[in-house]
């Protein structure tokens, strides 16, 4: 196929692979603020107080309900405006990443938490275990089990919704991408096709694995 | 505008320019059109190939099981927004050409298709052979079976996945702005470039897909409840 040596022209997979750190980063930044933060909203979704409930509730409907994209804009473009806080588009994604991980990882948390039995305390206190052994001795571990599949899970969903960032203008791998067809434009009038390949394949490499990791996870947790 | 002076009493929305939002409603109604239209499509295409899939999947056809297995990884490993860039930019290099609004369908199609195909699989696979068996001992034939005992209980426990994946996907098409079609998204960031009504805009943003997306939840924990016989 001609056209195929615009991947080869010095620089430019390097030029790739750095807009794709760039949005790996806001990945695993937000990922890496959404564990705390999801524990934190997982547990204050068990609580019983009925104020805590309902602000829970809309913080979930709200994020779930709205496409990632609106959320982008809404901390993009609105809290700037709203509030005198610009933030740039890097900063703007990770907020939007960490709220939404936050969300799902916290309602996935009350779901394993809510999942123990309560014959399981129980029988814990009959035991002889104060509160906080029942929990780090008998609730965690079997939480952790129904949690980790679906987490990794949710990890993936961030890394790929990632790409969003480049329609708030933030300079990744698509972005470079478009510059380096751009500028090999007459020399290479095919580059469109191999550049958006050469993306598409770079992402599926980065969440195939992820993705086994999860299934692989969900059968040895399953026994 | 009576609203508008009740809402003034509330802070935030008290500095709403409710003319502006009186103003450009119908532009978002017309957006609204172009992404429902697409997403509708985009279901309907998705859960064709979703069917087909789990078809080739549950009756093991050689070959085909390991396309199918291969474009479900694909499919699911990769978002959307490239998705449509290679579909849109990089195809015509190849002499496929298509337009936006068939682009975006294809690429929608492209992404739900192997989502729809778990969903229905899902289905399926939770209708154990002893219902088969008991089916046939009562004397019914392959079709009987499959409308009165499989496709019963299948729906029940498909259903909420196939919801899921409407609201997925309808909440997808907001990258379609990507490829240039003046759908929510793309109405919105015109505006905003334009009249700097930042608030406004995205209220009216958030409105319109709430009005769009709330009803389907609703419907679908309804449905939800009502197909539950398996469970029941």
């Amino acid at each position: 196929m001609p056209g195929a040596e615009i991947l080869l022209e010095p620089g430019n997979i390097t030029r790739l692979l750095g807009g794709l750190w760039v949005t790996l980063q806001i990945g695993l930044i937000s990922i890496a603020l959404s564990i705390p933060l999801g524990i934190i909203v997982g547990m204050l979704m068990t609580l019983k107080n009925i104020v805590v409930k309902i602000i829970m509730r809309i913080y979930l409907d709200f994020i779930r309900i709205m496409p990632q994209l609106v959320l982008l804009y809404i901390v993009f473009f609105g809290l700037a405006t709203g509030t005198g806080l610009n933030f740039d588009g890097i900063t703007s994604s990770v907020i939007v990443f960490t709220l939404w991980g936050a969300a799902e990882l916290g309602d996935l948390v009350r779901g394993s938490l809510e999942s123990i039995p309560k014959s399981q305390y129980e029988s814990a206190q009959v035991l002889g275990f104060s509160r906080f052994q029942t929990f780090a001795h008998v609730v965690l571990p079997q939480a952790v089990r129904r949690l980790v599949p679906p987490s990794v899970n949710l990890a993936t969903r961030m890394v790929k919704t990632t790409s969003l960032c480049m329609l708030i203008g933030v300079v990744e791998v698509i972005r470079v991408g478009q510059q380096i067809i751009d500028f090999y434009r007459f020399q290479y009038p095919t580059g469109a096709l191999w550049i958006y390949g050469a993306i598409f394949i770079l992402y599926f490499l980065i969440c195939f694995p992820l993705s086994l990791a999860s299934r692989g996870l969900e059968k040895r947790f399953a026994k | 505008m009576d609203g508008g002076a009740i809402a003034a009493g509330i802070p935030f929305f008290g500095t709403l320019d409710w003319d502006f939002i009186a103003e450009n409603t119908p532009v978002f109604i017309e957006a609204a059109g172009v992404t429902l239209n697409i997403s509708f499509w985009g279901i309907v295409f998705s859960l064709l190939l979703g069917l087909v899939c789990a078809m080739i999947l549950e009756l093991r056809i050689p070959v085909a099981r390991q396309i199918t297995l291969a474009y479900i990884e694909i499919s699911r490993g990769t978002p959307l927004l490239i998705q449509l860039f290679l579909i849109f930019f990089g195809l015509p290099k190849l002499g496929i050409r298509w337009s936006p609004e068939l682009s975006a369908i294809i690429g929608l199609t492209f992404l739900g298709g192997s989502y729809m195909c778990e969903a229905i699989r899902a289905g399926l696979e939770s209708v154990g052979s002893i219902q088969y068996e008991s089916a046939q001992v009562l004397g019914m034939g392959r079709l009987q079976t499959m409308r009165f005992i499989v496709i019963p209980q299948a729906i029940s426990t498909s259903l909420p996945g196939i919801v899921a994946n409407v609201i997925f996907l309808i909440k997808e098409s907001s990258v379609v702005s990507g490829i240039a079609l003046a759908d929510l998204m793309y109405q919105a960031k015109d505006l905003i470039g334009m009249t700097y009504d930042t608030a406004e805009t995205l209220l009216l943003l958030v409105i319109t897909y709430a009005v769009i997306l709330l009803p389907i939840s609703i419907i679908g924990t309804i449905l939800e409840r009502r197909f539950d016989y398996a469970r029941r």
